[in-house]
């Protein structure tokens, strides 16, 4: 059967995929960024799971005010890069895995979770920035991807608790897959950060703390965290967080934190990064 | 816990129903701008290609004179608003910074220095 054998929380700043894109991942200000990654890159590569489950939010690429889906996942072959208003990101196509990914559709949708269904879409800097971040500039992504995109932009995005329950499901999706699968799960998005109005660059540093620990000791509490701690503590867009309750609730009750990152900035954001591992005896 | 009760959060917006009727057509028209022959028929004459959507003369005269903060309290959301910045050649921190009233290098100087303090901003009972 396929199993999930652990789960990584990272940021997705969009600048951080212009820099690397650039050249500029030398420089003074993005190199302690790319630095906190290599601990990271070093495990994946050890890792080589089959397929990343990657949690993130469309931001007004492929779905607009037209559509908003709560929770949508990918069940198509392959995802192109968007073209998000500066032009495509050149990376590689994202290959998905349909198998996989219908699977966990319909097992999710009986779970009594109403997913949309996408066939076709343009995946923008909440996916892959994530995957330059832990693979770095490659020819190829060396695993296939099954997107999971939650709207966060649009309120209500759905509550931190939902997203912790949808993970749950998402685990037993997986475990009822037949076929042999190593499967890593990425919650994206966050840390503390707000983009707009006049309290635009607000970070909390204690609050990212807190959430990062809470993460791998306390999950059911910062499930219960309602939307409007987020919005106040954490910034307008720091709700993008409840994302990362996806991955968490994926997981064991009992993790191993392998691995923990914190910068701020990146551009107007708190770059949060954590791997959490799960304890089962792992094939 | 009801949606006012996020009024209270100081200089925030939060994009619920009411902004987003407010926005739609803002914002649908930031949207059309992640084609590259939209982004060049707005660039090539502004005006015209506004009128291919259905904006109110506020939220027009806004756009023209690109003022984000008057855009964002007329629906526009701030990753639709991006899209316009980037037409302009502009990353989002520029829209950032013109929201929050700053220059991009005071803005940037208040990142590096480690953002926004979160006390005094959490409430505007203080």
């Amino acid at each position: 059967m396929a199993r999930i054998s652990a789960g990584v929380g990272t940021s997705h700043v969009p600048a951080i995929g212009v820099a690397l894109d650039l050249g500029k991942s030398g420089e003074p200000y993005w190199q302690p960024i790319f630095a906190g990654y290599e601990p990271t890159k070093a495990w994946i590569a050890r890792e080589k799971p089959d397929v990343i489950i990657l949690v993130y939010n469309d931001h007004a690429s492929s779905f607009s005010l037209e559509v908003i889906p709560t929770f949508a996942i990918g069940c198509a072959a392959e995802y192109p890069p968007a073209d998000e208003g500066w032009g495509a990101r050149a990376v590689p196509l994202v290959e998905g895995h349909p198998e996989l990914a219908w699977h966990t559709a319909q097992s999710l949708i009986l779970d009594k979770f109403d997913m949309t269904i996408v066939n076709k879409m343009d995946v923008d800097h909440g996916l892959t920035v994530p995957l330059s971040l832990i693979f770095g500039q490659v020819e190829s992504w060396p695993c296939r991807v099954v997107p999971l995109a939650v709207n966060v932009i649009q309120y209500p995005p759905p509550t931190g608790h939902r997203c912790y329950s949808l993970g749950k499901a998402i685990r037993r999706a997986v475990e009822s897959f037949e076929d042999e699968l190593n499967v890593v799960i990425l919650g994206t998005g966050g840390l503390s950060h707000q983009l707009q109005g006049t309290r635009a660059g607000l970070i909390n540093p204690d609050w990212d703390k807190a959430f990062l620990d809470g993460l791998t000791r306390d999950p059911d509490g910062l499930a219960r965290i309602p939307h409007i701690d987020y919005v106040r503590e954490a910034g307008s867009e720091g709700i993008e967080m409840v994302m990362w309750l996806i991955m968490r609730g994926a997981l064991d009750a009992k993790v191993d934190e392998l691995y923990r990152f914190y910068h701020v900035p990146a551009s107007s954001t708190a770059v949060g990064h954590i791997v959490l591992a799960n304890r089962g005896d792992r094939v | 816990m009801t949606e006012s009760s996020f009024e209270d959060i100081p200089g925030t917006t939060l994009f619920d129903g009411r902004m987003s009727r407010i926005g739609y057509h803002l914002n649908m028209f930031c949207m059309s701008l992640i084609k590259v022959e939209n982004r060049a028929a707005f660039k090539a004459d502004e005006a015209s290609y506004l009128d291919r959507f259905s904006l109110t003369a506020d939220q027009r005269r806004a756009v023209l004179e690109r003022r984000w903060n008057d855009m964002l309290d007329m629906g526009g959301n701030v990753y639709y608003l991006a899209k316009l910045a980037a037409t302009d050649g502009l990353p989002v921190v520029h829209l950032s910074a013109g929201m929050a009233n700053l220059s991009p290098e005071d803005y940037a100087r208040m990142m590096i220095g480690g953002g926004r303090r979160i006390d005094g901003n959490r409430s505007k009972r203080g």
